[in-house]
C-alpha cells in the first residue's frame, strides 16, 4: 500500500471528524448565544415620547436601551451656527441637515464617542456638548470638534410619528 | 506508563519538563493497561463524566439568570424558559441531565454490585463513589428547590423538617438552616450557593476516584486479577476511547430524546405553579430517582426511625466491602449471590415504584417487607453467603473462558512447550 492512497479507513477517520466537529460547533452556539441581548430586553427596544412639554432652548434626556438619548429642542442661532460651518473643519464632516431630520430637532444619544461617558449639554469651546473625562468638544450639532473623541454623537434610529411625538428604535 | 513519554513539540517538552501535567494525563487516558474483556456495563464511568460536565456547563450558564431570591426565582426561570435565547433548550438539558446523571450512576453502581468491583483491593474506589453518590444527592435535591415551584418548595419543606427528628436539638438545628421560623428567601439563597459549589466538590472526588482507580487497575467481568501489561491487558487508547465514545453516543441518543420529545415527562407539572407557603399539593413526591429511599422513609412509622431508616440505607453501601464475605468477586462464578443480587435490583425498583404511590394499606404492608428486604440483604444475605455459597472455578486468565477446548488444549501445549 502507497503511502498517499487514501484508505476507507482515512475517510471514515475525516468523516467522523467533521461530523463530530459541525456537531459540537452547533452544540456550543446556545451556549454563546444565551448571553445576547433577550426577548425581554428586544421588547424595550423602542421608545416613544411626546414632545410638547419641550420649550425651544430645552433639552431633555429619556432612556432608550438603558442609554441616555438626548432631545435639544434648538434655539434659531443654534441652528444657524451649525449650518454655517465649514465641513472641511470637521474631523468627522456630516452636514447638519444629516443630522437633524428637522432641524429644530436634535435627537442623539447621549454618549460620548470616546470611552462612553456622558457629555454635559451646552459646555465646551463650541456651546455644544462638553465631556468631563477625557475633554471632548462637541458642536450644536452634536459633532466633535476638538478632544479625543473619534466620531461625532450617534443619531439613534428615530421617526416623527406626529407633529409632537416621536419614537426612537 | 507515562515515563517514557516525550511531547512532539519543542513547547510541549518546554512545559512538560517543568510541569509534568501532559505525562500524567498522557499516562491514564492513552496507554493505560485495562482488561480486554470489558463490557458495555463499563462505559458508564466515561458517560458520568460526560454528566458531571454538561450540568457544570449549564449549570453555569443557568446561573447567569437566575435570581436566587422567593419572589424573584420562579418567575426568572421562567424569563429563562421564555425570553432568554435557548434558554428552554439549556434548562431542559440541565433538568433531564440530573435525571440522566442519576440513571448512569445507577447503573454504574449496579455494574459494581454484579461484578464485585468494590471488594479488596478497591475498596476506596467503592466509598470514595458513595461519598460522590451523597453529594450527587444533595446536588440534586438543592437544584430542584431552586425554580421555587409547589413541588421544590414542599419538597425543601419535608427534608428539612427531616433534622427536626433530632433529639433535644432538632427545631434549633431546623430553625439554622431556614434562616427563620418557615422555608424562605434565606434558605432558597443558601441552597442556590451550595448547589453551585457541590458539584465542584463532586469534580474533585471523581478526580480521587479515577486515582484510586488506576493504582490496582479496572476489575473486569470476570472478577479475576489482571496483570497489567499482560496479554490480558489493551492500551485504553484506542480500544476503550472508541468503545466510551460509541457508548456516549448512544446515551446521547437517549438524553437529546428527553430533552426534544419529552422535556417534562421526568419532572412533576405542580412544580410549574408558583411556590405558596399556604397550600400543601395534595400529593407530594420526590423526583423519581430518589423514590426507593423516600418509600423506606415512609415505611417506619416513627419520626425519627424514618430518618435513621433512610439514612442508613445510603451509609450502609460504604461497608458493602466488608459485609460482602465472598472472595470471589463476579457473580458470574457466584450461583446464589447472581440470584440474590438481581432479587435486590428488583427490591429496589419495587420500593421506587411505592414510593410514588400513596403511603397507606396495602402499598405500606408491602413497602415495609420491601426495606426490610434491603437491609437483610446487606446484613443476613451478603455475610452468610461467603461462607454457604459454593463458588464456580475461576478462570487463569481472561482468554480461557472465551476459548474451545481445542484452543485450550492448544495453548496449554505451547505453554508446556516453551516452558
Amino acid at each position: 500500500m502507497s503511502e498517499k492512497q487514501v484508505t476507507r479507513r482515512n475517510f471514515l477517520y475525516v468523516t467522523t471528524g467533521a461530523f463530530a466537529a459541525a456537531g459540537a460547533a452547533s452544540l456550543a452556539w446556545p451556549f454563546v448565544d444565551q448571553m445576547n441581548p433577550d426577548a425581554s430586553v428586544k421588547a424595550l427596544a423602542s421608545t416613544e415620547i411626546d414632545l410638547r412639554p419641550i420649550i425651544p432652548g430645552q433639552s431633555i434626556t429619556v432612556m432608550w436601551r438603558g442609554k441616555p438619548v438626548f432631545i435639544r429642542r434648538r434655539t434659531q442661532a443654534e441652528i444657524d451656527e451649525a449650518k454655517k460651518v465649514n465641513l472641511a473643519d470637521l474631523p468627522h464632516p456630516e452636514e447638519d441637515s444629516d443630522r437633524a431630520k428637522n432641524p429644530e430637532w436634535l435627537v442623539m444619544v447621549g454618549i460620548c464617542t470616546h470611552l462612553g461617558c456622558v457629555p454635559l449639554g451646552q459646555k465646551g469651546d463650541y456651546n455644544g456638548w462638553f465631556c468631563p473625562c477625557h475633554g471632548s468638544h462637541y458642536d450644536t450639532s452634536g459633532r466633535i470638534r476638538k478632544g479625543p473623541a473619534p466620531t461625532n454623537l450617534e443619531i439613534p434610529d428615530y421617526v416623527f410619528l406626529n407633529e409632537t411625538t416621536i419614537k426612537i428604535g | 506508563m507515562s515515563e517514557n513519554y516525550a511531547p512532539k513539540s519543542a513547547v510541549g517538552r518546554w512545559f512538560n519538563d517543568r510541569l509534568p501535567l501532559l505525562n500524567l494525563i498522557y499516562g491514564h487516558l492513552l496507554p493505560y493497561p485495562t482488561p480486554k474483556n470489558l463490557n458495555y456495563w463499563w462505559t458508564f464511568g466515561g458517560i458520568l463524566t460526560f454528566c458531571l460536565v454538561t450540568q457544570i456547563i449549564t449549570g453555569l450558564v443557568l446561573a447567569m439568570h437566575y435570581v436566587a431570591d422567593a419572589d424573584l426565582a420562579f418567575a426568572s426561570v421562567e424569563h429563562i424558559m421564555r425570553d432568554v435565547n435557548y434558554g428552554w433548550l439549556l434548562r431542559y438539558i440541565h433538568a433531564n441531565g440530573a435525571s440522566l446523571f442519576f440513571m448512569a450512576v445507577y447503573i454504574h453502581m449496579a455494574r459494581s454490585l454484579f461484578y464485585g468491583s468494590y471488594k479488596e483491593p478497591r475498596e476506596l474506589i467503592w466509598i470514595i463513589g458513595v461519598f460522590i453518590f451523597l453529594l450527587m444527592i444533595a446536588t440534586a435535591f438543592m437544584g430542584y428547590v431552586l425554580p421555587w415551584g409547589q413541588m421544590s418548595f414542599w419538597g425543601a419543606t419535608v427534608i428539612t423538617n427531616l433534622f427536626s427528628a433530632i433529639p433535644l436539638v432538632g427545631e434549633s438545628v431546623t430553625n439554622w438552616l431556614w434562616g427563620g421560623y418557615a422555608v424562605g428567601s434565606p434558605l432558597l439563597t443558601r441552597f442556590f450557593t451550595l448547589h453551585y459549589l457541590m458539584p465542584f466538590l463532586i469534580f474533585a472526588l471523581v478526580i480521587l476516584h479515577v486515582w484510586a482507580l488506576h493504582v490496582p487497575g479496572n476489575n473486569n467481568p470476570e472478577g479475576i486479577n489482571v496483570v497489567q501489561g499482560s496479554q490480558d491487558t489493551v492500551p485504553f487508547h484506542p480500544h476503550y476511547v472508541v468503545k466510551d465514545m460509541f457508548a456516549l453516543v448512544v446515551f446521547l441518543v437517549v438524553f437529546a430524546g428527553f430533552v426534544f420529545f419529552v422535556p417534562n415527562l421526568l419532572g412533576h407539572t405542580d412544580n410549574y405553579i408558583e411556590a405558596n407557603p399556604l397550600q400543601t399539593p395534595e400529593h407530594i413526591v420526590p423526583e423519581w430517582y430518589f423514590l426507593p429511599f423516600y418509600a423506606i422513609l415512609r415505611s417506619v412509622p416513627d419520626k425519627l426511625g424514618g430518618v435513621i431508616l433512610m439514612v442508613s440505607a445510603i451509609a450502609i453501601l460504604a461497608f458493602l466491602p466488608w459485609l460482602d464475605t465472598s472472595k470471589v468477586r463476579s457473580a458470574k462464578y457466584r450461583p446464589l449471590y447472581r440470584q440474590f443480587v438481581w432479587l435486590f435490583f428488583a427490591n429496589v425498583i419495587l420500593l421506587g415504584y411505592l414510593g410514588a404511590q400513596t403511603a397507606d394499606g396495602l402499598f405500606l404492608i408491602i413497602g415495609r417487607i420491601a426495606t426490610a428486604y434491603y437491609f437483610a440483604h446487606f446484613i443476613i444475605i451478603l455475610p452468610l453467603l461467603g461462607y454457604i455459597e459454593k463458588t464456580k472455578p475461576l478462570p487463569k486468565s481472561l482468554s480461557e473462558p472465551v476459548l474451545s477446548p481445542e484452543e485450550r488444549q492448544m495453548k496449554a501445549a505451547a505453554s508446556g512447550a516453551s516452558a
